[in-house]
């Protein structure tokens, strides 16, 4: 990222360029855009801080500093929960908080700081598991066609019918409350959007010449799906495996927000809001603070898709 | 066109069935003793017996999927264990909250959405596109209830000594009543459908007083659902857009376009007549597709603004774990969605002679 593209003389891109794969040209198409550049930036950093969260975190997410501290004491002014930064001019008789503390108080900032681990595990992991299943399902329908095809994908419609966090709250109902739990809910009502993507591009592939001599030449169909089709439909996966992850830690964060999700004492950032909302008046960092750093989450991951889209979108190849 | 509805119609049947099927098998399938479930502690053999023999639970399972589509065909979803009434009666009084809602988002998304989308094609990186572009790319993903909360603290607490200040929650200032239409008709003792229509129309609060004129109480429902539409509608505005503005980008690189242009035509008819027109049907298919998001992001802004319709129904039935209520919930917004997106399907007929045909 940090060295800008070498100037091509026009020789160069005539017939005496040389041919490149397709993931350099993406990795070059993504590098120039903008948009994915803020994306992986974002991204970056949502990386580094969930990496680095016990170096970076001032104190233990879940222990009620500010109760040891007495700030929560009765008759302590509430204004002693507040931000306090020691560099900005905050007294250093105070404690140091930089977001305040909780309604338990705890210290705001390391939460924040540990709720990215949470974010960044349960968006890779719901649609980790909705684009395995989703593969599966999908390539079944599409390579095997006929009635298969038409239950596996009459299924999928059926589910995509539903308003995906209303599905998803329901099956939370049965399966009660918790964080596995809502991720699985999440994850199971984005299966179909990824059975759909993968049938496409299965359809697409199945009849290539490459495919059809490997099949005269013998291969398994287990082997043509693996070897040779999933490769060349992994594109549209990944773009929409990348938004689909911005979907999940929403719709995951939304639903530990109304209590089905991630279970106190747990430091993730849609609990969080939705533990300490009556405070909103008296401390609205407590909101804002998580508010941000799950928006920007999502943010990166929302712009590195849509760029992922665009880099990878032959039609706007250059 | 009416062979064109037909087959719309008739491709729906099946997704409606499925939809009932998963909404039934949810309940049965997934692990958990229902009986347990409802009655909790107090779930003894024989509480359970009878439980189960109440709600059909003792009947083998197909049976139990042909009495529930019975059921459903007169128009009733059960019971609920916590309220002690059907959940029909309280869909009644539950949903004209979140279809007001939801219809002043979307109204609220569609109008801005596609303004700001033909203002940023038009003008093709100018400020206002790029304002625009960046504002919806945060705009998607700002989470409801986050947006929701910081409009309050914005608009109940910072503002609160000016004139802009606008009502944290509920649905009309303290003092400020409104007579259901039932009662004001005469109409307590009735029964039935007719009361269900009545009593329904009734609580949307910004309809009945259109109706019965009380403009007082009309400012004030509104009022009370600028913050609430504002949260719930800025994921759509920004996808609608977002959409706008790269079909329209699309159509306005297109050959008749040019020939529009060269004829002499105005800029503005250019863009409105020729472009805005051809670049209109996916926009709409995102504006159908985007009610599902905005049934659930109810879910979120009802909680937040502390609105009693479907989506406080949802989580009550939820720590109460009042299956029927969730069950009969998510069904209905689920034929919701779907008849919403026939609609649309069928509306491209009308929009695109072409699709007719096919």
């Amino acid at each position: 990222m940090s060295t800008p593209p070498r100037a091509v003389t026009p020789a160069e891109e005539g017939l005496a360029a040389k041919p490149t794969s397709l993931w350099t040209d993406t990795r070059r198409n993504i590098l120039r855009q903008r948009v994915a550049q803020v994306g992986l930036l974002l991204l970056g950093l949502l990386l580094a801080i969930a990496v680095a969260a016990p170096l970076l975190a001032t104190s233990n997410p879940d222990a009620a500093v500010g109760v040891d501290e007495g700030l929560m004491a009765p008759g302590a002014p509430p204004e002693l929960r507040g931000p306090c930064i020691h560099l900005l001019g905050c007294p250093a008789s105070r404690p140091q908080h930089f977001f305040g503390i909780d309604r338990n108080g705890r210290d705001e900032y390391s939460r924040v700081v540990f709720g990215s681990r949470v974010s960044l595990l349960v968006g890779l992991a719901t649609v980790g598991f909705a684009i395995v299943i989703g593969t599966l399902l999908g390539s079944i329908a599409g390579y095997a066609g006929g009635w298969l095809d038409n239950v596996i994908m009459r299924l999928m419609d059926v589910l995509l019918a539903f308003p995906s966090l209303i599905l998803a709250i329901a099956m939370v109902t049965v399966l009660g409350p918790g964080l596995v739990n809502a991720a699985l809910a999440i994850g199971i009502v984005a299966i179909p959007v990824y059975a759909r993507v993968m049938r496409a591009s299965v359809l697409s592939i199945k009849e290539r010449d490459f495919v059809v001599a490997s099949r005269a030449l013998g291969e398994s169909a287990r082997g043509i799906l693996m070897r040779r089709i999933l490769p060349n439909a992994l594109t549209p996966l990944i773009v929409v495996g990348t938004l689909g992850i911005a979907g999940a830690i929403l719709d995951v964060a939304a639903l530990s927000f109304l209590g089905l999700g991630a279970q106190p004492p747990l430091a993730e950032w849609g609990s969080m809001i939705g533990q300490d909302r009556n405070y909103l008046i008296a401390f609205p960092y407590l909101i804002i603070t998580p508010g941000i750093a799950l928006s920007l989450s999502v943010l990166g991951f929302n712009l590195l898709g849509d760029g992922l889209r665009d880099a990878l979108d032959p039609r706007l190849n250059r | 066109m009416l062979r064109f509805i037909l087959r719309r119609l008739l491709l729906t049947i099946p997704v409606l069935f499925g939809i009932v099927f998963v909404v039934f098998a949810l309940a049965r399938v997934l692990p958990g003793d229902p009986c347990v479930a409802a009655l909790q502690e107090r779930a003894t053999p024989e509480a359970c017996a009878l439980f189960n023999a109440r709600y059909g639970l003792d009947q083998p399972i197909p049976v139990q999927f042909v009495i529930y589509l019975g059921d459903l065909s007169h128009g009733d979803l059960g019971n609920s264990i916590s309220q002690g009434r059907p959940v029909s009666e309280i869909l009644i009084e539950r949903l004209p909250v979140t279809i007001e809602l939801t219809l002043f988002a979307l109204t609220l998304a569609t109008i801005l959405g596609i303004t700001l989308g033909v203002i940023s094609a038009s003008r093709r990186n100018s400020a206002v596109d790029v304002g625009t572009m960046v504002g919806a790319n945060l705009g998607v993903s700002t989470p409801v209830f986050v947006l929701g909360l910081i409009l309050i603290w914005i608009f109940a607490v910072v503002l609160k000594n000016t004139p802009i200040v606008l009502p944290p929650g509920g649905r009309l200032t303290a003092g400020v009543s409104i007579v259901p239409l039932a009662e004001s008709w005469g109409m307590t003792g009735q029964h039935g459908a007719l009361r269900s229509l009545v009593d329904f129309v009734s609580n949307m609060y910004v309809v009945h007083s259109l109706i019965t004129g009380q403009w007082g109480v009309l400012g004030d429902a509104v009022r009370h659902l600028i913050l609430p539409a504002v949260a719930l509608g800025t994921i759509p505005l920004s996808i609608i857009a977002r959409m706008t503005r790269s079909s329209l980008l699309d159509v306005l690189g297109q050959d008749y376009i040019r020939t529009a242009r060269a004829k002499g035509l105005g800029e503005r008819g250019v863009i409105l007549r020729h472009g805005l027109r051809n670049a209109i049907l996916p926009v709409v298919t995102v504006i159908g597709l985007s009610l599902g998001g905005l049934l659930a992001g109810a879910v979120l802004t009802e909680s937040i603004f502390g609105l009693s319709g479907i989506g406080k129904m949802i989580t009550d039935g939820v720590t109460g774990r009042d299956y029927a209520v969730v069950q009969g919930l998510t069904l209905v917004t689920a034929v919701i969605y779907v008849t919403v997106n026939l609609v649309v399907d069928i509306s491209y007929g009308f929009l695109d002679p072409r699709i007719r045909l096919q």
